[in-house]
């Protein structure tokens, strides 16, 4: 029983640090009046529409492969 | 029966009355930096203040500015007070904003976002309408154009009544 003591409060112990380190990494909510870096012209998903734009439609007509992007065009030839 | 009627009659009543007294809590305080002196809310009781909380980089809050400068300057002399809060965590953002877009109104500052945690800023911009007994009376979630004609009506409501 005396040589399980120091063990338990090494468990203990551990239990302690484990939530203080869960307690570290729990993300706050980003709240409205802070999405000035999200809103930044580098943070798009598309960076430049026409770029874009640009690059799907030589996708399409150099490697004839309509659809795949977006929903619409399956192949059938009618695009 | 008569008594069952009764009970919904009240029911009813404070079905429509609860909406209308629901918001009428003081508006929460602020002292903030302004272009000059420091902006106290306070400092308004007594006039119809329409609190605005905008950021640099929000697009719908500069198609907002010129429509509060127009407030500000028609309604200005019956006691409306524009003031708008800048949520921007850096001050230079906002003054770059401010030169390209100018304002006619009081303008605050608070990169904390404090006061936006305290009246509950779920989008940008908000803005709050708060009466001459300093309280809260309206709350609108971002700015649309085709919004303005019934904002402006609520102002002119709130400024008729002492």
């Amino acid at each position: 029983m005396r040589a399980l003591l120091p063990g338990v409060a090494v468990g203990l112990l551990l239990l302690g640090g484990c939530s203080a380190m869960g307690d570290a990494l729990k993300f706050e909510d980003v709240k409205p009046w802070q999405r000035g870096v999200l809103a930044q012209d580098d943070m798009q998903l598309v960076p430049d529409a026409m770029e874009s734009y640009a690059d799907d439609h030589l996708y399409f007509s150099k490697e004839a492969a309509t659809g795949g992007k977006g929903v619409g065009g399956g192949g059938c030839g009618c695009n | 029966m008569n008594k069952l009627v009764r009970i919904v009659a009240s029911l009813l009543m404070l079905a429509v009355l609860a909406p209308s007294s629901g918001l009428a809590a003081k508006a929460e305080g602020f002292t903030l930096q302004g272009r000059g002196a420091p902006v106290d809310l306070s400092a308004y009781r007594g006039r119809v203040v329409y609190l605005d909380f905008w950021a640099s980089w929000c697009t719908p809050c500069r198609k907002s500015f010129p429509w509060m400068n127009a407030m500000q300057k028609q309604y200005g002399k019956y006691g409306l007070e524009v003031v708008a809060v800048n949520l921007d965590e850096n001050r230079g953002l906002a003054e770059q904003f401010l030169r390209q877009t100018p304002a006619e109104f009081t303008v605050a500052f608070d990169p904390t976002g404090r006061t936006a945690e305290h009246y509950r800023v779920q989008v940008m911009p908000s803005s709050y309408l708060i009466n001459r007994n300093g309280e809260l009376v309206a709350e609108h979630k971002g700015f649309r154009r085709v919004d303005t004609a019934r904002l402006e009506k609520e102002i002119r409501q709130l400024l008729a009544s002492r």
